[in-house]
């Protein structure tokens, strides 16, 4: 009987390490270049910043200007309620002291300069793409903005989801750290598309069904599905006849710069202010998400909830 | 045989009428595809894919105006859901703003047709009208 509460500590023991080991936020950098960079492109980063749709998470809410990024808006999730963070110039209650490391840091592996792990409300699994020249674009862009004063108010989770360490288990089984690479058999415009709609577009994130565990179901990336916000259905972007198979490129284009589908229905919920974000693209830009979205396979979605008849 | 003809067609118009006002969601959104095919009018007009046309600039207005003024009594509380609707509840959480949408929905399309002369002012005045359009779709409609 001694023998099996020892052998059972041993294994609790062992576990407890296991996981302690596993789910540490240490970063292995994935910029070794940070400190050759050239000096920063503001309008890139500018540009980065309307791709990415920053400011319709952290903006702060109830206030019309985009710009100033104060945070605090609420993203109800099935794991409970997440609070966007102020990433204002401020210093102590914005990013305003961080450096570029920290900030490449957090976007392309999702730890903050204090070492703990965010959680993948924050869309880091696309972000990650985003390679660290971009990065200190964007970061540059950021630090041009008003600074804000007072930080948001924090997360609102249940246990075990308060528990930030767990998100490295997370990580292990779901989060792919590497760059974007280019296809080299493919056009540049297509490579351009690529990157925008699942780098800084991050149109994945919500384009797309996600398991229990909150993570994007990778064979059906694209393909709609359930709000992760609650109300309502997210349309299938692939080439599935529910999809836009029957939408042209520059249909695609048109709605990402004025929010009309080929119908000349606008798009309504948060697709609002993702258009408010991609409106300020160039056309070639928007005519490369197109390309790249054209290309998506046909893959079918969840179903959608029954219609009533 | 005329008659027949007639009275068949009287018929099948009150019966479309009867339906249309006791299904409010079928309603409103048969309204919504009105506007939609104005604005494809209208949108073919702006880039230049269709001539500009006075006669077809005003329908384009009136249809707003028409949609403005009808689409807010298409919602009761007995039509929330079903259907394949995709009203969000702030409709009926914010009955006043909702409301005021298309009060401003009406003035603006009213104001565009009078301001419409040429291709340009139409261009201008058909890009102000048509912000209404998501600005309403971000608040009170669910994602579909």
């Amino acid at each position: 009987m001694r023998r099996l509460f020892l052998t059972l500590g041993i294994f609790i023991l062992l576990g407890l390490a296991g996981f302690y080991v596993l789910t540490d936020p240490r970063v292995v950098s994935p910029a070794p270049e940070i400190g050759t960079l050239p000096p920063p492109d503001v309008e890139n980063g500018k540009l980065l910043f309307a791709a990415g749709g920053c400011s319709s998470c952290h903006a702060t809410p109830g206030q019309d200007d985009k710009l100033r990024l104060g945070g605090g808006l609420a993203l109800p999730s099935p794991f409970g309620t997440f609070r966007a963070p102020n990433i204002s110039p401020h210093t102590r209650d914005g990013i305003g002291n961080w450096g570029v490391k920290d900030f490449v840091d957090a976007m392309a592996t999702g730890v903050s300069p204090s070492g703990q792990h965010y959680y993948p409300a924050f869309p880091y699994t696309s972000y990650r793409l985003m390679p660290p020249k971009a990065l200190a674009d964007l970061f540059a862009y950021i630090r041009t903005l008003p600074s804000v004063e007072g930080s948001a108010p924090g997360h609102d989770l249940p246990l075990p989801f308060n528990i930030r360490r767990a998100v490295g288990g997370w990580k292990l089984l779901f989060f792919d750290g590497s760059p974007f690479r280019p296809d080299p058999t493919k056009s540049e415009e297509w490579n351009r598309g690529a990157y925008l709609v699942q780098g800084p577009g991050h149109c994945a994130e919500c384009h797309s069904n996600r398991n229990a565990l909150g993570a994007i179901i990778p064979s059906t990336r694209f393909a709609g599905g359930p709000d992760p916000e609650g109300k309502g259905f997210v349309p299938n972007i692939t080439q599935h006849a529910d999809g836009l198979a029957n939408w042209s490129k520059s249909e695609i284009a048109e709605l990402l710069k004025t929010g009309f589908t080929p119908s000349f229905d606008s798009v309504g919920g948060n697709m609002t202010a993702v258009v408010r974000n991609t409106a300020q693209l160039s056309d070639v830009d928007r005519m490369a998400m197109a390309e790249f979205i054209k290309s998506l396979p046909a893959v079918a979605g969840p179903p959608r909830p029954k219609k009533a008849e | 045989m005329i008659r027949t003809v007639f009275v068949a067609a009287g018929l099948v118009l009150t019966l479309s009428t009867v339906i249309a006002q006791s299904d409010p969601i079928a309603e409103r959104r048969e309204t919504m595809k009105g506007v939609g095919a104005a604005t494809r009018d209208g949108a073919a007009i702006a880039k230049g894919e269709a001539a500009f046309d006075a006669t077809k600039t005003e329908n384009i207005f009136k249809v707003y105006v028409a949609a403005a003024r009808k689409m807010p009594g298409l919602f009761p509380d007995t039509a929330k859901t079903g259907g394949e609707s995709i009203a969000g509840p702030k409709i009926w959480e914010d009955p006043a703003g909702f409301k005021a949408g298309f009060a401003k929905l009406e003035m603006e399309a009213t104001a565009a047709a009078a301001s419409t002369k040429d291709l340009d002012s139409f261009r201008t005045a058909f890009g102000t009208v048509t912000k209404n359009c998501a600005a309403c779709h971000e608040v009170y409609r669910i994602k579909k």
